[in-house]
């Protein structure tokens, strides 16, 4: 039976990775996520979960381990955050390459310089090009439920990709919410054993893995991985659908709140969503037509899907809470890329906000749909929210 | 892999079947050839030990082979190096203990064998 328990979204993750039970986990704690792996280091020290644990010297290593542990056949866990990500990163690339799948909860911090713990998305944003599928999760109860679903996702034969699920630093990472725990033993099920069709711990059938490939065939593994990031849309819909049995919730490529006729819509990642809600609920009492969209899904992109609901509106606006220095923000580029097709696009601005942790209040996000309403917006121009002038 | 398969058909992530290595001939990349006096030869593996490429054989003989100061080595000993793979990196003449192999050039080596 599932229970209600008060958990910090960070606990949270913890409590699916000891019902997942993984063969291995190795992870170096970095502020905010580090909770995660002290939870996690509880479970294994009071014996809950028959998890190797291997403490390691930095992420890079940490991640690594997970690759040696993935690639000998075994489930393998990992999490980390910000300058944690980013020392990790040469691994964080080689690992879509190997086409193991590896599931690694993200709790989102601003990236250096200045240093900064508190949440943006600047890490994860970093790494759209280079082929984990990516899920951000708005409280600490998506962000439990979706490591399941990205297990599902990373495992499933036609993918076999890594998969991070992202959550807000301290916001989320941090703050105590009453989240709807699943039952043990379901959860037991419904992730099965893990069953690679090859293994380097198979003696029997010995294989070589990650050999060189020089310019005669390197083109053609990287054909091969953006094929499997391709199926991983649908992967994801279908095994969302197998959760949803367990959870009774949905999961859609983006959740739509009060959309659907709405003039004005917002798209925003994350834990501002849920503030976007209220400031939503306020204005539709007042009668304005306001909406939002939510990405859950980031990569692969659903361009079509988004390109579907979003055609007829009069106008959106984006709210990133990092910036693509010298481009346009990673949201708005997407949501942009989306609506190329139509004919007579909606009209678009792009806002950014609450880099390094800054807070967005509802009362700003009421004015950004004031402005949008009254048509002043610029599809070029990027707009700031809080910002000292 | 002479053969240029597409995209669809390679193995996953570009893995391949085990030990391609040996398809592989890195003595092609060799400029300086560890020439070897196996007469000054104590057998004692290290040079097996540090070559990267694992190209220096090694038998079990039990009648031996003779080496440095005319004695008779028994059990496990070394080779003449293999050259398909050997790569001429010249760690083994570093690390040999008696000096008894000498890096030479190959086009000195080609001529003098002529
Ligand atoms: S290191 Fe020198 S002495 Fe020892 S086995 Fe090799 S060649 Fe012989
Ligand atoms: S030269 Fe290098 S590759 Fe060749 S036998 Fe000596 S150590 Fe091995």
């Amino acid at each position: 039976m599932s229970v209600y328990k008060p958990l910090t979204g960070a606990q949270a993750t913890a409590e699916a990775m000891r019902q997942i039970n993984p063969d291995v986990v190795a992870a170096y704690p970095i502020t905010p996520q580090t909770p995660i792996v002290e939870f996690f280091a509880e479970f294994v020290a009071n014996g809950l979960v028959d998890t190797e644990m291997i403490p390691v010297e930095s992420e890079h290593s940490a991640l690594s381990c997970v690759v040696g542990a993935a690639a000998a056949g075994a489930r393998a866990m990992c999490a980390t955050s910000s300058q944690g990500l980013a020392l990790m990163w040469e691994i964080v690339a080689a690992t879509p390459g190997l086409r193991l799948p590896i599931v690694m909860p993200v709790v989102n911090r601003a990236l250096s310089t200045p240093i900064n713990i508190h949440c943006d998305h600047s890490d994860t944003m970093g790494t759209l090009t280079i082929g984990w599928v990516q899920i951000y999760s708005e409280n600490a109860q998506e962000a439990y439920e979706n490591v399941f679903l990205a297990l599902k996702i990373a495992e499933h034969p036609d993918v076999l990709l890594p998969v991070m699920v992202m959550q807000d630093g301290f916001i989320t990472g941090h703050g105590v919410e009453n989240v709807k725990v699943l039952d043990d033993a379901v959860v037991k099920e419904f992730v099965g054993q893990r069953n690679p069709d090859r293994y380097l711990l198979d003696l029997e059938h010995p294989y070589t893995i990650g050999p060189l490939a020089l310019p005669d065939f390197y083109y053609e593994v990287k054909r091969q991985q953006e094929e499997a990031i391709e199926r991983a849309k649908e992967v994801y819909l279908r095994a969302g659908e197998e959760l949803a049995k367990i959870t009774g919730n949905t999961y859609p490529y983006f959740e739509e709140y009060k959309s659907d006729d709405a003039e004005a819509v917002i798209v925003i990642l994350n834990s501002a969503a849920g503030t976007a809600k209220d400031a939503i609920d306020e204005l539709r009492a007042e009668g304005r037509k306001v909406g939002l969209i939510k990405p859950k899904l980031f990569r692969p992109f659903p361009y079509k899907e988004y390109r579907e609901v979003l055609k007829d509106k009069k106008v959106i606006g984006v709210l990133d809470r990092s910036i693509s220095f010298g481009s346009y923000a990673p949201v708005y580029a997407e949501i942009r890329n989306a609506l190329f097709e139509l004919d007579h696009r909606p009209a678009m601005q792009s806002y950014i906000y609450g880099l390094g942790g800054r807070d967005i209040f509802k009362s700003e996000i009421k004015n950004v749909f004031e402005e949008l309403l009254s048509g002043n917006v610029d599809s070029e121009k990027q707009k700031y929210i809080g910002l000292r002038g | 892999m002479a053969d240029k398969t597409g995209w669809k058909d390679l193995m996953r992530g570009g893995d391949l079947p085990p030990a391609t290595s040996r398809e592989y001939k890195t003595g092609s990349w060799r400029s300086l050839r560890p020439v070897l006096d196996l007469s000054n030869c104590i057998h004692c593996m290290i040079c097996v030990a540090y070559c990267p490429d694992m190209c220096i054989p090694v038998v079990r003989s039990e009648e031996g082979v003779v080496g440095r100061n005319g004695r008779i080595y028994k059990g496990l000993v070394r080779l003449e190096t293999d050259f398909d793979y050997c790569k001429g990196c010249g760690i083994c003449a570093e690390e040999c203990p008696t000096d008894c192999i000498k890096m030479v050039r190959e086009e000195v080596v080609e001529t003098s064998s002529k």
